[in-house]
């Protein structure tokens, strides 16, 4: 077990799950399906994968504008991820992600990491993160 | 460190213009905030994409922003929808969803948007200036608009658009700010063939290329002849802006803000520089190429949706033929440049050739198309990369001249195939 600290915090909020690595940046929007939670992007090497309640560590976001909305909507429809941990933030995601917290009460948290951490996440299995930023890995 | 904030955007969250615009100004600083802005800016306008159905959230959110009549701040265009309102049977989707992302789009009119309903509001009579703060969203959009026109809008998502566009703020950050607009990564065009080079075929696999490739950097493109028609710069953002994250990009000679490399580059030295060559665009292209022997089923153009330049194009290479029969070929485009293909003349001679039109909407983000069999062809990077997901169809990238032969041969016509090969 390591406890590490986010770079930042760019959305705030609490998560507890598995981990989830997106090898390249997934567009939420046509590459995320907010009513199964899966990842649909037929051209994404974790095509198939459901991201519900996982903590997913991707480099970055992608595309389109889209994502804010799909963000929010699995956010509604109880889908989405647990928690996002990326190197660059990506405001399409976080903007979903606050829009979530003031239509629903149900903050997505959102931490930008550096390399080492970063690093290190996608190797750990289980991952807890803090509203201060506090990011603390199972294993 | 928060948003710092003036006394204006103080009273609006204080409810000076109501509770929804209250709820609009919350977003921007917690936006600003998540982005790390430390003042907010006036913008002059707004194109807006969240009246694009995803579920009831979106609803949700522009009733409550509506709660009070608010209104919009600035000029404010609206995005593609989910319908084609000029010929709303063309829906293959159940009524329930109809009537949900009617109610979406009537929720943006009424909050003072213009019914546009287009992806490329840089083809709309009034657009950004050079320099002009805007907030646009949509990603093809965002990228024309910072890259083509010069005007500076951050790579905004859904909802933050129209907080920005009712409240008439936006955050000090990201792509409005000169920094961020520094063009890093060098992208030198190898040795291609000339036919290539010549023709529209590169830019949209370029695109896919570069949005892949650069990560969140600023691509700068060297070695496109100088004055690159609007038509091809559009092709490149929408694919690099599919393949990637990218909101901006630079090609020296040919957009306002790269008359030299060096004034692209802010006369600082590039993290990197790539030669492109024959090999890596035709991976790229491989990606999302048909594959051989597949029945044709449909030709989809115009993702973004079709310039009166491109509706020329395809009025000539058409030249008088027809579609054949076993084929359907869509093109999707906004009522604006539909109504001026008219005035020209051209609309009797496409719906004579079969040409099917998609107004208000997309054929890769709702299901408008007719059922077919088969391989959908299509000249977009953008298409062939979310239609599979989105619509559930096999879909394949070609020049616009094999989507035409294509459409008109009722089969897969690849004439082009070798202009992806080595020169040598």
């Amino acid at each position: 077990m390591s406890e590490l600290a986010a770079e930042r915090v760019v959305v705030a909020g609490e998560a507890d799950g598995p981990v989830v690595v997106l090898e390249e940046p997934l567009s939420f929007w046509g590459g995320f399906d907010s009513s199964t939670g899966q990842v649909i992007d037929v051209h994404h090497p974790q095509h198939g994968v459901n991201l519900t309640g996982a903590v997913v560590v991707m480099a970055s976001g992608r595309g389109s504008s889209s994502a804010s909305s799909v963000i929010a909507e699995s956010a509604r429809a109880g889908t989405s991820p647990g928690a996002l941990i990326v190197r660059n933030s990506d405001e399409i995601l976080s903007t979903g992600a606050i829009v979530a917290d003031e239509l629903y009460g149900r903050p997505l948290p959102i931490v930008e990491v550096d390399e080492a951490t970063f690093a290190a996440c996608v190797r750990a299995i289980r991952i807890s993160i803090y509203v201060d930023g506090q990011i603390r890995i199972d294993r | 460190m928060a948003v710092s904030l003036e006394p204006r955007d103080q009273d609006l969250l204080e409810g000076a213009r109501g509770e929804g615009v209250a709820l609009a100004m919350r977003v921007v600083v917690r936006v600003a905030d998540a982005m790390g802005a430390e003042a907010l800016l006036d913008i002059s306008g707004a194109h807006i994409d969240s009246c694009l159905y995803h579920g009831p959230s979106g609803v949700d959110f522009v009733e409550r922003l509506a709660v009070d009549g608010a209104t919009v701040a600035v000029p404010s265009t609206l995005n593609v929808s989910s319908l084609d309102l000029a010929e709303p049977g063309r829906f293959r989707g159940s009524a329930e969803f109809e009537a949900d992302a009617r109610r979406l789009m009537d929720g943006y009119v009424a909050l003072g948007c213009a019914p546009t309903w287009t992806c490329a509001p840089y083809q709309l009579d009034r657009r950004p200036a050079f320099g002009e703060h805007v907030a646009w969203a949509e990603s093809n959009a965002i990228v024309f608009a910072n890259s083509v026109l010069g005007a500076r809008t951050h790579r905004y998502g859904d909802f933050i658009d129209i907080c920005a566009a009712l409240t008439g703020r936006a955050p000090a950050a990201g792509l409005h700010l000169d920094e961020a607009r520094r063009g890093s990564v060098v992208y030198e065009l190898g040795d291609l063939r000339p036919e290539l080079i010549d023709s529209d075929a590169l830019a949209p696999v370029l695109g896919y290329f570069l949005g892949a490739d650069c990560g969140v950097e600023i691509p700068v493109i060297v070695g496109l002849p100088e004055g690159q028609p609007e038509y091809r710069l559009k092709a490149l953002g929408a694919s690099a802006a599919s393949s990637g994250g990218v909101g901006m990009f630079h090609a020296v000679g040919s957009t306002p803000e790269a008359q030299t490399l060096d004034i692209a580059l802010h006369d600082r030295p590039p993290t990197r520089t790539v030669t492109v060559t024959a090999q890596m665009l035709r991976a790229a292209n491989d990606r999302l190429a048909p594959p051989p022997g597949q029945q044709l089923g449909a030709v989809c153009l115009g993702t973004p949706h079709y310039s009166v330049a491109e509706f020329e194009r395809l009025h000539s290479l058409l030249d008088g033929r027809r579609v054949d029969a076993s084929v359907a070929l869509y093109v999707n485009t906004s009522r604006a440049v539909w109504h001026e293909v008219q005035l020209r003349g051209w609309a009797d001679d496409l719906i004579e050739a079969g040409v099917r039109i998609v107004q208000d909407t997309c054929t890769y983000i709702t299901p408008v198309m007719d059922p077919f069999d088969g391989l959908a062809l299509t000249d977009s990077a953008k298409w062939a990369h979310y239609a599979p997901g989105n619509v559930d169809v096999e879909a394949a990238l070609a020049p616009i001249e094999d989507c035409v032969e294509s459409a008109v041969a009722g089969a897969v016509v690849r004439r082009t195939a070798a202009w992806w090969e080595d020169p040598r």
